[in-house]
């Protein structure tokens, strides 16, 4: 063989070695994020009334019975009592909307239930409306591991989830993976690296001093790494989602959460 | 400005009772600037009072250092039945209140 035909053949094993897709692995053993922020951001979070995010879930109850839209109907006209009549349903998102054949998360349904049901005008994603009630209803599934599906229509966005996990982006070049898989439990700065888990939110971050989305998360990991920010809701972050949920295994929901 | 409160609903006179508040506020320092870079103007809650059936039992004014939603616990002694009034303003003239009804035995 030439020296040609072998860099050809190198660089065509190279080029195949990076196209492989990654397996999805879970870090092991599991562990929430809560166990690395400190004793002081846990006891905030386990303090029902000094929580700060409470004061969002506080606005997402009263929303929960206030009538809104053409229809005058309140998300409790349809659900009745969130305490039963939500509980364990934030377990099953992101999942695969019935009418659209598409990926949905949470924020998307309670979205699509305004439109549709109540024909009331949409609530920005990142609106203290939309935040509180979203923790409001995820609240309901407290303790609760997620159950989310993987397999039929919902197998493409996983794979295109864990792929966008597993890639290098921005002038960093530095995956997901690199900090949450490989590296967790080591010091960033003065932080230890946590593994990344999404069942906290939506929920109140020191750094933010105000609540915010899984998605508002995944834009400043992303900017940390220098890379692209996506706008919350974008079909990339509902496909990381869809990742994190599973590779959260029985992780227990902890919205309303407190990170630093 | 959603705002929660924290009071026993029930003491025997005498005994030292835990009353918390929590509002939600930005606590806007002064200090940062917005995507322009235009200043934002700091605008804080500056003054929290609570009085207990009309009278003055705490007062706390607050400054730029105070975190964003702030959290208050301070302890009152339990004197007789009625009201706690919260009253709480902030630099731009908002202002917040809320109410609690206490039941005091002995």
């Amino acid at each position: 063989m030439s020296l040609r035909r072998l860099s050809l053949g190198l660089f065509a094993a190279l080029v195949a070695g990076t196209a492989v897709a990654q397996t999805a692995v879970r870090p092991a053993p599991l562990k929430s994020g809560i166990e690395f922020t400190g004793a002081e951001v846990r006891a905030l979070q386990n303090d029902e009334f000094a929580n700060p995010a409470m004061l969002w879930v506080l606005r997402g109850t009263a929303l929960w019975t206030q009538p809104a839209g053409k229809d005058n109907r309140s998300c409790a006209s349809c659900h009745g009592d969130a305490t039963t009549g939500m509980k364990s349903v934030a377990t099953h998102y992101p999942q695969i909307d019935k009418s659209s054949g598409s990926l949905i998360n949470l924020e998307g349904r309670i979205q699509q239930c305004r439109e549709r049901r109540q024909n009331a005008s949409p609530l920005k994603y990142e609106s203290e409306e939309l935040l509180g009630l979203t923790a409001f209803v995820r609240m309901q599934s407290r303790g609760m591991p997620l159950a989310i599906s993987i397999d039929g229509p919902a197998r493409a966005y996983f794979e295109r989830g864990r792929d966008f996990y597993y890639k290098r982006v921005g002038q960093m070049n530095l995956a997901c993976a690199h900090c949450h898989q490989d590296n967790w439990g080591k010091k960033l700065g003065p932080e230890i690296i946590s593994q990344g888990h999404g069942n906290p939110y939506p929920g109140y971050r020191l750094e933010w001093q105000t609540m915010g989305s899984l998605h508002r998360r995944f834009r400043s990991c992303l900017s940390g790494v220098r890379a692209e920010m996506l706008p919350q809701g974008a079909p990339e972050y509902l496909d990381l989602e869809l990742y994190l949920a599973w590779r959260s295994g029985n992780l227990p929901v902890e919205t309303p959460g407190v990170r630093r | 400005m959603a705002a929660r409160i924290a009071v026993p609903a029930n003491a025997r006179r005498g005994d030292n009772i835990e009353i918390r508040v929590a509002i939600q506020h930005p606590m806007e320092t002064g200090y940062r600037t917005d995507d322009n870079g235009t200043a934002i103007p700091k605008n804080v809650i500056n003054k929290l009072a609570c009085r207990y059936n009309g009278v003055e039992v705490f007062r706390a004014e607050m400054g730029s250092g105070i975190s964003a939603n702030p959290y208050l616990s301070f302890f009152i002694v339990a004197g007789s039945s009625g009201e706690l009034r919260f009253d709480w303003v902030d630099d731009s003239g908002v202002a917040g209140s809320e109410r609690a009804a206490i039941l005091v035995a002995g």
